[in-house]
């Protein structure tokens, strides 16, 4: 109301500015007629005025005076005593208290301790002095700047500041400006109170913005479940969450599951019975239905022997059984000169014994009985267990049932989904790295245990072009060709120096190559030191694609994806239909006839397994991306590769690519059966690759006729 | 002289007269120079890593034989080494664990129970790993001679149902590196994990102590340690010098030349594989069994893949398809390492910058390893060759 007397000020001021200079001067201006506009207009816009202003400042000093009234709760809040002071503040209303709440809230409320009134403070410093400029709380507008002793800040403890939080949920709900309601929206998504539910219900009404009526929707819906008495409107809220798979969603309808194990003579009618349990048997499903224990799945029965005793004797069913330890202090305080019952404490060395002692005294001093496991079960025999819902009504908590196994049945789906994607963009990343070895040992049948500090080469690459280049998109875009080179240079001096002599002894390759990959690690160890160095991903690779609330690809995973792919098509490419490809495969598989048709089989094996290694430098960007660069990244990942080549089949691309797919999917596949150890996922997975290999010991795509036998 | 059996066997063999001659003058000046008996002029933990030394020389002997006499270039040796130091390892914690417990209940009115006796031992080696129960892999423990049956028995077993599984379905060579490496990376990746039942990366601690010998010092635990590595690894030496030297010594070289003509000469090449492997692995758990106690310390660390390479590289460099060949380049390097990464060995100031050895001696092994397979693929053990040809001429 007040906001549009303002707007209405404001025009009617322009309205006078508009004649100020038009007419001004002019003779219709001063025509009798005008004349008594004129005075219209003068009255009613004066008296407009005074009515606002009046207004408002009645309005503040009315806050001021709430304040003053209240200053001693405010100055001193604590979470039991501010709630009258909040409930007078939310009564009061309008920006003014808004603009309270939320300095408050945020520790921006100074006490002048002159005058004792409340301002709003911002803290600055002035010749090394600490100063506080001051605001007025009615109208925001600057009062002075005083020193910082002169005030006392408010600071509210937590308890309070979620008070207050809560208090200003339905000034911010009905607010005017969208930022104000958003913000009330999240704090109402955050903790819903049964306060909120009447202004959540007008603000629903008046919410003018499709996204934030949907999301108080939902809210409203949460706060319904959580607070309305008729089953009727819980059942509805219920139902319209069918759909909604968010966590608030699952947290909202849980808690109607709710429920609390009972035991009784005989089973009673008027509760909201859940199910009977029978201990030691009968095992929980997460709906509350019950499954009997069977050898398959071996899963704990719901209540074993001595929790339902000890339920029994929380009831004062039951006598309270001596536990050993009350046994044993018992036969210790009973004993005279380390004797009791005619037997020597330092002989009672095991449980019967200590037992058969206590049943003595239990005989001759009047203790009380021992009950022992049988004897346990013959009473609980005698009494029926069973969990009861909290919620009074079977047919809210049933419709709770079945919009939560809809809404599980199609997380569990999402889930499967988003694992399945991640076991995706595993296998882009063993195909890159194992991609490159895949042509050094496949194409050329030499082990290369130094591919792992390839990779780690261009690792390292993309690294030191980040100190140069500042700019992380650029400094990518340069560090991919960059890695590929500083590769591709270190493996043809490689090929020419080492392996070159060892072709012939592709066993020996894999040692002298170790010696390599050795020393190449402590290289870099000695130059870039043993801590990880980050290769920082542009910022456009920061986010995620959400596709709900339980799905969402994250953008690095997506462009290694692309990455893997590219290459995928990019070796193919080359291996298939470039010269360069074919006299690669005509040296594997003959190189003395490839020779005689002049190609240089020395030529060609250096290009190649520079390729092979360069291609290493590349996925070293993409997995450095990711993880930190340290000397050690390459090894991480050399036995993976290795065994990514074997299982898909050497010399052939395809064969890696399926190969990786394997085992990236198998090892995901694993982790979720047992998601809190990757570890465990890891060992089977290599045990199942030993046995994978047994039964195909050539990979999953072999090479058949000659090409198989070179 | 009367020609014995033995006297033939050692005319025949020199090399293992000579190896067992040295390494009875070695054991006696250790034991001479050592703290423990003699004038103290080694100290225990120098004592203790010569026989650590003469562990891993036994270890290299398995690794020879496996790769430098059958050509099976195994990269899980290692494993089965680190298997028979756990298998050592349970006893000795579980054992001195329950003597501490004991010890300390001493004082209590009522003795304790089986029962509790064993859940103190459990919350006090697993605590660690936030349990308390004695996981049942460990229902020996108690048991010396059932522990000592399982440092055989454990890694032999392991070795031949992975050898029965490779060697039946052909896999040689590369592949068979390879399926050895990831063998014991699976392996160590299990015993990484805290529900492994073996104390996740805590590993096993506090090995040294050995339960009996409490009041017996250091310094001449050490020296028993050492003694019984001298005499276990003479042993090791002499048996596997008899199988080499022998007819099946002959067929094994055979596989390792060209495994087709054996086989098409009817011998059973996986039988004999796998006799090699197991016993090999045997010797693995034995050697590992004498060295973690010296150790200490046995965590999952041991089995990366990485230690079973170096294995390979120290029998390269002391020389293949040679017994003496292993154990030379086993200690060679292997003092070597710890003597340049030790932090003892001086530095050298070159005119560009300082050559610091712990920083640069990796990749002076890398490369003088690289160096070795190209053009001296015989290792050290070929300068012998040399040395008898000269005597020869």
């Amino acid at each position: 109301m007040r906001a549009n007397k303002v707007h209405l000020l404001i025009s009617n001021r322009r309205t006078i500015k508009f004649i100020d200079l038009n007419s001004w001067g002019s003779d219709t201006f001063w025509s009798p007629v005008m004349i008594s506009k004129m005075f219209v207009l003068i009255f009613l816009v004066s008296f407009i005025a005074i009515f606002v202003f009046s207004e408002t400042g009645i309005a503040s000093t009315r806050f001021e005076d709430l304040l003053e009234k209240n200053s001693a709760l405010i100055k001193k809040s604590s979470s039991k005593t501010v709630e009258p002071v909040l409930a007078k503040i939310r009564a009061f209303g309008g920006p003014v208290a808004t603009r309270f709440l939320k300095h408050w809230k945020a520790k921006k409320i100074f006490l002048v301790k002159s005058t004792g009134k409340f301002v709003v403070g911002a803290p600055s410093a002035k010749n090394g002095k600490k100063m506080v400029t001051i605001f007025s709380i009615a109208t925001n507008k600057q009062l002075s700047v005083n020193p910082a002793r002169d005030l006392k800040q408010l600071k509210p403890n937590s308890g309070v500041r979620a008070k207050i939080a809560s208090s200003l949920v339905p000034l911010q709900l009905l607010s005017g400006s969208l930022d104000e309601r958003r913000e009330g929206i999240e704090t109402v998504e955050r903790k819903v109170e049964r306060p909120h539910i009447a202004p959540l219900r007008d603000a629903l009404k008046k919410e003018s913005n499709n996204i934030l009526k949907k999301r108080l929707t939902k809210v409203f819906a949460y706060a319904t479940i959580a607070f309305s008495n008729d089953d009727n409107e819980v059942k509805a809220a219920i139902q319209s969450l069918y759909e909604d798979l968010s966590i608030g969603t699952r947290a909202a309808l849980n808690p109607l599951l709710s429920e609390t194990i009972d035991v009784a003579e005989t089973l009673p009618t008027n509760v909201n019975l859940a199910r009977v349990i029978i201990p030691n048997q009968s095992i929980r499903n997460w709906d509350g239905s019950v499954q009997k224990t069977n050898t398959f799945w071996q899963r704990t029965p719901e209540l074993n022997t001595l929790t339902a005793y000890s339920l029994l004797v929380e009831k004062n069913l039951a006598p309270n059984p001596v536990s050993s330890k009350i046994r044993d202090a018992k036969i210790i305080s009973l004993a005279k000169n380390g004797i009791v019952a005619g037997v020597r404490l330092s002989s009672l060395n095991n449980e019967a014994s200590r037992d058969a002692v206590y049943d003595w005294l239990v005989k001759n001093k009047g203790l009380p009985a021992r009950v022992d496991e049988e004897q346990m079960s013959a009473i609980i025999e005698k009494y029926v267990f069973f969990a009861r819902y909290n919620h009074s009504s079977k047919e809210v908590v049933q419709t709770a049932i079945k919009v939560l196994t809809n809404i599980n049945r199609k997380v569990a789906f999402y889930q499967f989904l988003d694992l399945l994607l991640d076991g995706i963009s595993l296998v882009s990343i063993y195909f890159l790295a194992a991609i490159g070895l895949a042509i050094t040992f496949g194409v050329m049948k030499v082990i290369n245990m130094a591919h792992g500090e390839f990779i780690m080469i261009g690792a390292y690459t993309g690294y030191v072009i980040q100190l140069f280049v500042p700019n992380y998109t650029i400094s990518i875009l340069i560090a991919i060709p960059a890695a590929f080179l500083v590769a591709f240079l270190a493996g043809i001096i490689l090929e020419r120096a080492v392996i070159r002599h060892l072709y012939k002894r592709p066993l020996e390759t894999l040692l002298a190559t170790f010696g390599i990959s050795i020393a190449l690690q402590q290289i870099a160890k000695n130059i870039f030191g043993t801590q990880a160095r980050p290769l920082t991903s542009p910022e456009w690779l920061d986010g995620a694609l959400v596709i709900n609330d339980v799905l969402a690809i994250s953008n690095i995973r997506i462009a290694i994806f692309v990455l893997g792919l590219v290459f995928f098509g990019l070796i193919l490419f080359v291996m298939t239909k470039t010269r360069f490809g074919l006299e690669t495969r005509a040296v594997t598989q003959n190189p003395s006839m490839a020779a005689s048709m002049g190609i240089n089989p020395e030529r060609i094996n250096m290009l190649t397994f520079g390729f092979g290694s360069g291609i290493a430098g590349i996925a070293g960007i993409a997995i450095g991306l990711f993880s930190k660069v340290t000397s050690e990244l390459g090894s991480d990942y050399i036995v993976q590769s290795f065994m990514t080549v074997v299982v898909g089949g050497v010399g052939n691309i395809w064969g890696t690519l399926a190969g990786a797919t394997m085992i990236g999917l198998l090892q995901k596949g694993i982790e979720w059966f047992n998601p809190s150890n990757t570890l465990a996922a890891q060992t089977y997975m290599v045990v199942f690759i030993i046995l994978f290999i047994q039964f195909r010991p050539k990979g999953i795509i072999a090479l058949k006729g000659r090409a198989a036998e070179v | 002289m009367r020609e014995t059996i033995l006297t033939k066997y050692f005319s025949n063999n020199r090399h293992v007269f000579f190896f067992l001659g040295f390494l009875t003058l070695f054991t006696f000046a250790v034991v001479i120079l050592a703290e423990g008996f003699g004038l103290g002029w080694l100290g225990t933990s120098f004592v203790k890593t010569l026989g650590k030394t003469l562990c891993l020389c036994m270890v290299a002997i398995a690794m020879d034989l496996v790769w430098g006499y059958c050509g099976i270039l195994s990269l899980g040796h290692f494993a089965f080494f680190a298997l028979g130091g756990y298998m050592i390892g349970m006893w000795l914690m579980f054992a001195r664990t329950k003597l501490v417990v004991v010890a300390a209940a001493k004082n209590l009115a009522l003795p304790l129970t089986e029962e509790e006796i064993k859940s103190a031992v459990g919350t006090q080696i697993f605590g660690v790993v936030g349990g308390a129960e004695i996981p049942n892999i460990w229902a020996f423990a108690d048991i010396l001679p059932a522990q000592l049956a399982f440092v055989i028995l454990i890694p032999g077993a392991l070795a031949l149902i992975f050898g029965w599984l490779a060697f039946r379905s052909r896999v040689d060579g590369v592949y068979l590196s390879i399926l050895t490496q990831a063998m014991t990376l699976a392996l160590a990746l299990y015993l990484f994990q805290n529900d492994s039942g073996l104390r996740g990366n805590n590993g096993l601690s506090g090995l040294q102590n050995i339960p009996g010998l409490e009041n017996v010092q250091q310094s001449l635990v050490s020296m028993y340690f050492f003694i019984a590595s001298a005499f276990i690894l003479g042993i090791i030496y002499c048996l596997s010098n008899l199988i080499v030297s022998s007819k099946l010594g002959n067929i094994i070289k055979g596989i390792r030349d060209n495994e087709e003509r054996v086989r098409f000469l009817g011998y059973n090449v996986e039988g004999f594989k796998l006799f090699i492997f197991v016993y090999t692995a045997i010797i693995s758990g034995i050697a590992g069994a004498m060295y973690y106690p010296q150790a200490g310390i046995i965590n999952p660390a041991e089995l990366a893949p990485i230690a079973s390479i170096y294995l390979a590289v120290w029998v390269a460099i002391g020389g293949r398809g040679r017994l003496y060949g292993a154990v030379i380049g086993a200690a060679f390097v292997s003092l070597m390492s710890s003597y340049f990464t030790g932090g003892q060995a001086p530095d050298i100031a070159l005119g560009f910058g300082t050559l610091i050895w712990t920083d640069w001696w990796l990749v002076l092994l890398g490369l003088s390893f690289v160096l070795v397979t190209i053009y001296a693929p015989k290792g050290i053990g070929g300068v012998f060759d040399l040395l008898a040809k000269r005597n020869n001429d």
